[in-house]
């Protein structure tokens, strides 16, 4: 299916409004919208909502053979799907570029940054390591599947509890992250982009960094030239949102423990108390209004309210109203009185003095 | 598309049906039958307009969208249902994206499943020699002139006496957004609360597509985007809630 076309007044809009540095929903340039973190019933699960984008992580794990060249080492593989459920312009089956592009930031963030430490991996060395497999799956695409897609990623591995095998029986240990990486979108000088905002951008730079202000990554497509100025700018803003998004994730975690040791019902059914089929439910958003009181006062100033075009009606008996005061006739006929002539319409023109047929209005 | 359709009355009402029930597709819809038949009287045979919502088949009538029964006196039966997904109808006014030239004709993206045609030759004062203005990408509106499930949707930007009438291209400046056709249709009812106090708030200018598309225009960027928001929230919010944040708006204390 085909993903409805930008058209010349939109991409027009847009570009005005940023170089206004105005978003389209309300943003400041450098706000990110609603990060939401979700865990659903097994370890290793969770869903994240950027605004509207939705995407689902799983981690699962698998004892296998190492790779020859690294016997001590685990491995880590990554796969981001993108099914068609996010957007009409995602197909199914056929590897499109943008899922390409995806897994392939997606890999070179989590193991350049080497989040996770593979050694601890591996349960005998040269013949079976644990192999863990991070599946992210988007949900609905509005924009910046990158951001949500990463913290989705290190959430999920984070929360995973990988079973730990010995001779005598199963104890179970948490895999340890070291530290989490989050990656961070900017395109034309502007933080996590929505859909519409996206599709205008011409360049993207991305710069992936940890918690204790460490880029692990940094990556820029789309040919823009960037200054020396602009990227150091956007790396300071990088460590001030990674710390907040860090925060988030670990009281999500947090949370998500305490439920479960309380004994309480958790998983994604549970997130969510509210559905019923006949609620829309949309959060707030908040629009920028200040310099509009001026404007909205000065235009109201400058416009009066519209002229009456007909004065007031005279009532010369009850129940009859006579409006304007009627002229000579012109027609030769006798002249009636004013009163007993029934014209059932009354031409009101748009100069107010004259040129008013008499006639009775009825109330 | 209303079809008409010639029911018997039926004498059982074992579901009794109320005007404003919930609907599921694979229900069967009775007409309401009166109270009493006389049996002496001849039968008669009323018509009961099926409005969208409501299919003929064979000699039952079948809901076939999920939603609310509505009914216009004296005979006029539809399913009112929340939908944003749009299915062209002849003779509504929509906003379309110009996607493509090919010959004489360009193709017109209007939200439906397949893209509509617009001739070249559809507009006011155009002729062979004189092209009208249109590049891809602009937006147009238009009026459906050919529109069925068998056969490929055609737009035309005049009306029957060749006037533009207001159809044609525009857009230089605004924002578009997408709604539910639900809202936009609240919007163009005769009369409107909503449209009222939206054009109300700020001097600006909009254009209404039944395909839920609807451009906004003010006098500012910051303006616009006020308006495109409140009008997107505008789908979820009771009549005292929305007068309530329009209040705010106007006072400048959003």
């Amino acid at each position: 299916m085909k993903d409805t076309p930008l058209s010349n007044c939109e991409r027009d809009f847009l570009l005005k409004a940023i170089e206004e540095k105005k978003r389209l929903d309300g943003r400041q340039t450098y706000d990110y919208r609603n990060i939401k973190i979700t865990f659903g019933t097994d370890y290793g699960c969770c869903f994240v909502d950027l605004g509207k984008t939705r995407v689902m992580a799983q981690v699962s794990c698998e004892l296998v053979a190492p790779k020859e060249t690294r016997p001590n080492e685990g491995i880590l593989f990554f796969n981001i799907e993108l099914s068609p459920m996010a957007s009409p312009a995602f197909e199914p089956g056929r590897q499109s570029e943008l899922s390409v592009k995806l897994n392939r930031q997606l890999e070179r963030c989590f193991r350049n940054s080497k989040c996770i430490d593979t050694e601890s991996l591996c349960v005998v060395s040269g013949e079976k390591v644990w192999q863990i497999r991070v599946d992210v799956h988007t949900l609905n695409h509005d924009g910046n599947l990158m951001d949500a897609a990463s913290i989705a990623a290190i959430t999920a591995l984070c929360h995973f509890r990988r079973p730990d095998v010995s001779i005598q029986g199963e104890e179970i240990t948490v895999v340890s992250a070291q530290h989490s990486t989050v990656c961070l979108i900017y395109c034309t000088s502007n933080l996590d982009p929505c859909e519409r905002e996206e599709r205008v951008m011409d360049g993207l730079l991305m710069i992936a960094m940890n918690k204790h202000r460490e880029i692990c990554s940094i990556q820029s497509s789309g040919g823009i030239m960037l200054l020396k100025e602009q990227v150091l700018r956007c790396s300071k803003i990088a460590s001030v949102k990674v710390s907040e998004i860090t925060e988030l994730i670990s009281k999500a975690l947090e949370n998500d423990k305490k439920a479960r040791k309380a004994g309480e019902r958790c998983g994604f059914a549970e997130s969510m108390p509210q559905e019923r089929i006949t609620a829309l439910k949309m959060d707030e958003t908040p629009v920028e209004m200040k310099n509009v009181t001026e404007k909205a006062e000065d235009i109201v100033k400058k416009y009066e309210a519209p002229p009456q075009s007909v004065p007031s009606p005279l009532v010369p008996a009850p129940g009859v109203g006579q409006v304007g005061q009627g002229q000579q006739n012109s027609w030769g006929l006798e002249e009636e009185d004013g009163e007993s002539e029934e014209e059932e319409e009354m031409v009101v023109e748009d100069q107010p003095k004259n040129k008013l047929d008499q006639g009775e209005c009825c109330k | 598309s209303t079809q008409t359709r010639a029911l018997k009355y039926s004498s059982l009402r074992s579901t009794g049906l109320r005007v404003g029930q919930v609907l599921l597709p694979g229900d069967q819809f009775f007409c309401e039958a009166e109270e009493t038949l006389s049996l002496s009287a001849t039968a008669r045979r009323d018509t009961a307009v099926c409005g969208p919502g409501l299919r003929r088949s064979g000699d039952r009538v079948l809901v076939c969208v999920g939603g609310l029964l509505r009914h216009k006196a004296p005979n006029v039966f539809w399913v009112q249902s929340h939908s944003k997904r749009y299915v062209p109808a002849k003779g509504e006014c929509v906003i379309g994206i110009v996607t493509a030239k090919s010959g004489d004709v360009f193709k017109v993206d209007v939200g439906a499943s397949e893209l509509a045609s617009l001739s070249y030759l559809s507009f006011e004062g155009a002729t062979k020699r004189n092209r009208p203005n249109v590049q891809v990408g602009d937006l147009v509106y238009a009026q459906f002139l050919v529109a069925n499930k068998d056969m490929e949707p055609e737009l035309v930007c005049i009306d029957g006496a060749g006037r533009a009438n207001g159809l044609g291209v525009f857009g230089s400046g605004g924002l578009m957004v997408k709604v539910s056709l639900g809202l936009v249709r609240r919007l163009l009812a005769p009369g409107s609360e909503l449209m009222a106090d939206l054009s109300g708030l700020f001097p600006s200018e909009m254009v209404l597509g039944l395909n839920g598309r609807v451009w906004v225009k003010s006098s500012s960027v910051q303006q616009t985007l006020i308006l495109s928001n409140l009008l997107q929230s505008c789908e979820t919010l009771s009549p005292d809630q929305r007068r309530a944040l329009f209040h705010r708006v106007k006072q400048g204390t959003l």
